[in-house]
């Protein structure tokens, strides 16, 4: 075995590099100038994702516990677009003033919780799985709670770290139950012994239920809207998209190479899950005021659209949510960083104050207009697309009920999305926002949404690629 | 061997403090004491992991080897969660749960 096999886990070894750099270069940077370092950052991380896309070899490392393959490396691929969106989107905030002097943090934490999350994509055995798992969670408390002057964002770091230490301990006791009757922790070796015992099958329900809050599936949401309005808009964006998105992924992954067995067990559960997950996301967003507690119930019920894809058990199924979560993270992003930028200028954060928007802010109304169709699945974006996939791969296994209900959830989402196009394009206010041009950075990260937008819709060769990545039960 | 000692007591006792740490950390509003529930919950597992590990698979260390990760693991997230709890302790001046409560439906 010589060095180069190591080069399979590329996207560790050079995020990992990057948060040195970005340690070392704050040892000797000025405690006032933190400009050179965000662009050393966005640098470092922007050539990292391009390098994320040179085809590399599939294998095993350490014993089989770190899998490479063509799918998962598309995930990681996926989350990190996501994640320089964020990074782009979030330097106008660390250049306010109460944030300048912990922006390497705000970097450290945002690549480690990102290397936690490659290493539970690439699991093959469940050590490294957990791990993972604990090394995405952990600092991301530590982010939500990361306005140290503000109430909220204090309540919002100790809700998230509560919950997700809870939901571990749950999880980890359906492992134990798994490890005690099937011997191993190896991915491939606990499919090949398992049966339906009833022991097995409670150890896979409280490992369920400890997914479950990480995705925030509908009985275990409770936490989400209040971790979403605390935390700070950028942070918020992470939460929706890139740590819902990664924790998607290891688990249609677990799900289709582990519990391949009892696929049975699982569809019915999702079914009903999916289900409550569209329906109560929907209604609860129709009553918010808040524009981030409005996007957290909106990631809610997406969340429930994308568990359709899971229901199937099939290879369309699983590129479908590949692609949904691809989708997903360019008009969730888009949103974010219409709202973002309106925060920064003004500070208002409802949706009454996005009265008359077009009128002294028609690009960003535009922009938030497409991103909102997107989530809504409106035809000519790309967010019709990915929902019409998630629909098909769920007919395609005769669940027509399902898919019924979830078109029906669409047409009320429709509602409110439109709710806020209403207030920016025809309501009036005597004080709308001020008319304000926002800088470089925020103007590329949301044109870089917008292109994602029109351009993942009408790539069809993008989702055959994704197609021939997947694989079913 | 410890012999006499059946492996079903080793899991009464883990089943036992796993509920004892969800009723703790549903009824308790201490902060602190939350956490302490938490952690009784990753203990019962470690508990489950190294019972099973050595009465049913005593030819590998697999089981013994994750309880000790999940023991580091444990303590890095207390560690987070108590600098978070200060952090309320110095903006609310408590860290009961129900008072701090500021974002609601």
């Amino acid at each position: 075995m010589s060095l180069e096999t190591f080069l399979i886990m590329r996207h560790e070894l050079l995020l990992t590099a990057a948060l040195l750099v970005v340690l070392v270069a704050e040892l000797f940077s000025h405690p006032d100038k933190k400009g050179p370092i965000i662009t050393l950052s966005v640098v470092c991380f922007g050539i990292i994702t391009a390098l994320g896309f040179i085809p590399s070899p599939e294998g095993e490392l350490f014993g089989g516990m770190y899998v490479a393959s063509g799918s998962r490396l598309m995930m990681k691929n996926i989350l990190n677009i996501g994640v320089l969106l964020v990074i782009l989107q979030s330097v106008d905030w660390l250049r306010r003033g109460e944030n300048s002097d912990k922006t390497s943090e705000y970097f450290i934490l945002l690549v480690s919780t990102l290397i936690g999350m490659n290493f539970m994509i690439s699991s093959g055995h469940f050590l490294m799985f957990y791990i993972g798992l604990e090394l995405a969670t952990i600092p991301i408390a530590a982010l939500a709670a990361f306005d140290k002057y503000r109430n909220n964002s204090a309540e919002a770091g100790i809700k998230l770290i509560l919950i997700s230490a809870l939901s571990s301990g749950i999880l980890l006791y359906g492992l134990s139950m798994i490890y005690g009757t099937t011997g191993t922790f190896y991915f491939n070796e606990i499919a090949a012994v398992f049966s339906d015992s009833n022991l097995q099958i409670l150890g896979f329900i409280f490992f369920f239920t400890g997914m479950a809050f990480k995705i925030s599936i509908v009985p275990f949401h409770l936490w989400t809207a209040d971790v979403y309005e605390g935390a700070p808009i950028n942070i918020t964006a992470y939460l929706s998209v890139i740590s819902k998105g990664a924790a998607i992924f290891i688990f249609i992954i677990v799900l289709f190479t582990v519990f391949p067995v009892i696929v049975g067990t699982w569809q019915k559960a999702i079914y009903l899950l999916s289900i409550l997950t569209m329906t109560i996301g929907n209604l609860f967003a129709i009553r918010q005021q808040n524009l981030k507690r409005f996007l957290a119930f909106s990631s809610i019920s997406q969340a429930g659209y994308i568990l359709l894809g899971f229901v199937g058990g099939n290879q369309l199924g699983m590129a479908s949510v590949i692609y949904y979560v691809l989708v997903y993270i360019f008009s969730n992003l888009g949103a974010f960083g219409v709202v973002l930028a309106v925060s920064n200028a003004s500070g208002k954060e409802n949706i009454d104050d996005y009265n008359g928007l077009y009128h002294t802010n028609p690009k960003l109304s535009l922009i938030m207009m497409l991103a909102l169709f997107s989530l809504a699945g409106i035809p000519p974006v790309a967010g019709y697309f990915g929902k019409f996939f998630l629909f098909t791969a769920a007919a395609e296994k005769g669940f027509f009920t399902l898919v019924i209900i979830a078109v029906l959830n669409t047409i009320i989402s429709l509602y409110y999305y439109l709710l806020i196009v209403k207030a920016m394009f025809l309501l009036k206010s005597e004080t709308p926002v001020e008319k304000f041009r926002s800088t470089l950075y925020t103007r590329f990260a949301l044109g870089l949404c917008v292109a994602g937008i029109i351009v993942t819709g009408f790539a069809s060769t993008l989702f055959e690629f994704i197609r021939n990545l997947s694989f079913g039960v | 061997m410890i012999t006499g000692v059946p492996v079903q007591y080793f899991l009464i006792l883990a089943t036992l403090m796993f509920f004892a740490g969800i009723y703790g950390f549903l009824t308790r509003r201490n902060l602190i004491t939350m956490l302490m529930a938490v952690e009784l919950i990753l203990n019962s597992v470690n508990i489950n992991f190294m019972a099973f590990n050595r009465y049913l698979y005593p030819h590998k260390m697999e089981g013994m080897f994750f309880s000790l990760f999940v023991i580091a693991v444990a303590a890095s997230e207390a560690a987070v969660a108590i600098a978070i709890i200060i952090n309320i302790y110095r903006r609310f001046a408590t860290i009961n749960v129900e008072d701090v409560n500021e974002m609601k439906y």
